[in-house]
């Protein structure tokens, strides 16, 4: 005999206005008396309306996991089973999606049909750090299901202290403001930590994130500990005559108050004959004029990336925005990225060795100083890294003569190609 | 009996078999793209081809059902593939203008309203909560839902003065990140303690370690060993409870919302900014959350009325001054507006710049 629908009266009110409504499609999923997972689904209505009346969350989390992963399941078990038996367990697996979120129908139908079979049927697409979040397995399904997902060819993403799930904007799939392969760099910098991420134990967790230009639109800035974001060294491009046409048809008027009195750094100037004029040396690449307009302009041709470390939220000392410390790396070759790869594993490293336990990579810079982490790392210092220099005199500056003649070296020595 | 199965430690699989195949053979060569259409997007490559994108919102906590009707619509008219963004938005590609409409037509027949593109208000990023989190202090999935109907016209068109991003975050650990707007949980009393469970469940210096006030000591309480808390310390942020969910940091009636503006992860024009508090004790109050709907809607629709093109929330306030702001959206301007935390004087105003 079949179950009962739990009542939810709460919970329906949420199934009218015009936005899809996730509780019709968890209605759905319990009503769907000829699937394994209805009488699950029916019992897990149930405890959130119980959560809707009380205001308070019921789930605990526990150990689970697959052989030979230490991440990757996060196990949820319910307070109040008694009363829902049927959800007492309802575990996610994180699965970590193709880079740039890219699917055929017929890979969404597989991983649905997995998942009818092992699991509630129900989908988050995507989670906040970028998984496939199947939510709702119990814990003797949890090994087969990853099994067939495995089989079909995707992976556990991260969890805990550990590296985790990445995500990227679109990119060069879509974008023609990309500045390099955003899902060539993802697959190589997290591919090259699956130990960390499958086997967690680093201080805490580390999140690669990638956007092609500065307006990110993978979040990197603050939502990862190291955000690589697309740039470029040489002048942008510019189409004149697009320039020309563009203020044809909105005016003058347009041109100035909506794309050059934008510019933050006072680098664009409209000529008497309405073409564009372009101070590079001023441009700070942060894309509002190439947004406005972009039938004619362009990031430069000279394209790479800049590196933010230390992103994160507000867990323990606030929230801290990613600071820059590699200002460019040109991302072109093999070896171009492999000096990128090579760059993260020092910093993985360096935090493996100094963060604290439960410290993000941020708070370590924060406590050591941003300084100490560049040697760690190996990095040279550039006044690109700071806002401005420090304004305080509580300083012991007796080494200043060998600093000053290294950045005097530094200078003197051709310009690298690729840094 | 049969050897245990390894996994194959494949990490994150090639987007390539997967991706539509216009995009595919222009990939990194794409050359402009502009918006025939709220919720439609035009790229055109440097070999002349083109590839339209229909993008829809869901409700991102998806059934099998409804990713099996999003598979059916992407046959019928979109050749087959689909990518989702960030925020949770699908999103169809065509490599033919007549697709477009028929597209844009069945997908909204089916209940996926079609939008989010340039300057509009695009889908929340979106929490787990009651669903599936172990320390929530509220649901995602409902708060988006009672938001998003609200903002559904803003969704499915581009009147605002640049695009939109808003987070919801159900702990003060702020799991939604930056936000033009974000609706957070704020806790207001210190956690209540289950003395008899701590010492069986928690690992005492960690939580203490945790604590970002220092105000958790450890303590025989009742002849048992557990943690303490000095209330006058706490600032009820919650980051005891997930090590030790003896201490509870949820309450029914003392945990309620708080509304932050003009956080921005981009680098566009300003460097990115973190969000500000701007209203507080909001009742958490589901199903619908009207109290925290409706602030929000006044804070959009001042936006909406007084920012420039491409402002975002946070410029836009930049320019026109938090004495304005609190004007414009009829808010209270508190002492818990006024920042204590580390680093908070670069907070205040240093000048004689004045707005009156």
């Amino acid at each position: 005999m079949a179950k009962d629908m739990p009542k939810t009266p709460m919970l329906d009110q949420l199934e009218s206005g015009p936005w899809p409504s996730f509780v019709s499609g968890l209605k759905r999923l319990a009503e769907a008396e000829n699937k394994p997972y209805a009488p699950m689904m029916k019992d897990l209505l149930g405890q959130l309306e119980r959560s809707y009346e009380t205001r308070k969350g019921y789930w605990k989390g526990g150990t689970i996991g697959v052989l030979g992963y230490g991440a990757g399941v996060i196990p949820r078990f319910s307070e109040i089973a008694g009363e829902f038996p049927a959800s007492a367990e309802f575990h996610t697996l994180r699965i970590m999606p193709p880079a740039g979120m890219h699917y055929t129908t017929d890979i969404l139908r597989q991983i649905c049909d997995v998942w009818e079979k092992h699991g509630s049927g129900l989908i988050a697409l995507h989670g906040q750090s970028g998984d496939i979040m199947l939510q709702g397995c119990k814990s003797e399904n949890v090994q087969p299901c990853f099994d067939e997902l495995n089989a079909l060819g995707f992976d556990l993403g991260g969890a805990g202290a550990g590296v985790r799930t990445s995500i990227s904007c679109i990119g060069a799939a879509r974008c023609e403001h990309s500045c390099f392969d955003e899902a060539k760099a993802l697959r190589l910098l997290v591919n090259a930590f699956l130990d960390e991420m499958h086997r967690p134990s680093l201080p805490y967790k580390f999140k690669f994130k990638f956007s092609g230009c500065a307006n990110d639109c993978a979040n990197a800035t603050q939502r990862s500990d190291f955000a690589v974001l697309g740039t470029w060294r040489d002048d942008m491009q510019v189409d004149q005559d697009a320039v020309k046409q563009y203020v044809a048809e909105h005016g003058r008027k347009w041109m100035i108050d909506q794309v050059l009195t934008f510019c933050p750094t006072n680098a664009l100037s409209l000529n008497d004959d309405d073409t564009l004029e372009v101070d590079n040396r001023s441009c700070v690449r942060c894309m509002h004029c190439i947004n406005v307009m972009t039938k004619a302009l362009k990031p430069g041709n000279e394209r790479g990336v800049t590196v933010l470390i230390g992103g994160k939220r507000t867990l323990k000392i606030g929230d801290l925005m990613g600071t820059v410390a590699v200002p460019f790396l040109r991302l072109e070759t093999v070896e171009d990225y492999e000096k990128l790869l090579g760059i993260a594993q020092r910093v993985m490293e360096f935090f493996v060795e100094n963060a604290l336990e439960h410290e993000r990579t941020g708070e370590m810079i924060e406590r050591i100083g941003l300084v100490n982490f560049l040697e760690g790392i190996g990095v040279e210092l550039d006044p690109n890294m700071v806002n401005h220099p420090r304004t305080n005199s509580y300083v012991r500056t007796d080494g200043w003569d060998e600093e000053a003649a290294k950045w005097r070296a530094r200078k003197a020595a051709p310009r690298p190609a690729a840094e | 009996m049969a050897e245990p199965r390894r996994p194959i430690e494949s990490g994150v699989p090639d987007p390539f078999p997967f991706m539509h195949p216009v995009l595919k053979r222009n990939y990194g060569q794409w050359s402009w793209h502009d918006r025939p259409r709220p919720g439609v997007l035009r790229h055109v490559a440097d070999s002349g081809e083109s590839v339209w994108t229909v993008k829809a919102g869901t409700q991102r906590q998806l059934d099998v059902f409804t990713v099996r009707t999003l598979c059916e619509i992407a046959d019928a008219f979109a050749e087959g593939h689909v990518r989702f963004t960030t925020r949770s938005n699908i999103e169809f590609m065509v490599s033919s203008e007549q697709q477009v409409t028929p597209l844009v037509e069945r997908l909204e027949a089916a209940g996926f309203p079609v939008g989010g593109t340039g300057n509009s208000v695009s889908m929340i990023s979106h929490t787990q909560g009651w669903l599936h989190c172990d320390i929530p202090g509220t649901d995602a999935s409902g708060v988006v839902k009672s938001l998003m109907d609200a903002m559904h016209h803003e969704f499915t068109h581009e009147e605002m003065p640049n695009r939109v991003k808003i987070t919801t975050s159900c702990c003060q650990i702020n799991c939604g990140g930056q936000g033009d707007i974000a609706i957070n949980i704020q806790h207001t009393k210190p956690p209540v303690i289950n003395h008899d469970l701590v010492a069986g469940v928690c690992e005492r210096p960690a939580v203490v370690a945790r604590c970002p006030v220092a105000a958790i000591r450890p303590a025989m309480v009742n002849g048992k060993p557990s943690l303490e808390v000095d209330e006058k310390k706490c600032v009820c942020c919650g980051a005891c409870y997930p090590p030790c969910p003896p201490m509870q940091i949820n309450d029914p009636v003392h945990s309620k919302l708080a509304i932050w503006v003009g956080g921005k992860h981009s680098s566009t024009r300003t460097k990115p900014t973190f969000h500000k508090l701007v209203a507080a004790g909001i009742p958490n109050n589901p199903p619908r959350w009207p109290e925290a709907t409706e602030i929000v809607l006044k804070i959009l629709g001042a936006y909406k009325d007084g920012g420039k093109p491409w402002e975002r929330v946070g410029e836009w306030i930049e320019r026109i001054g938090w004495p304005r702001f609190f004007e414009v959206t009829d808010l209270p301007f508190t002492k818990y507006h006024v920042d204590n935390w580390r680093g908070s004087r670069s907070s205040l105003n240093a000048s004689a710049q004045l707005r009156f």
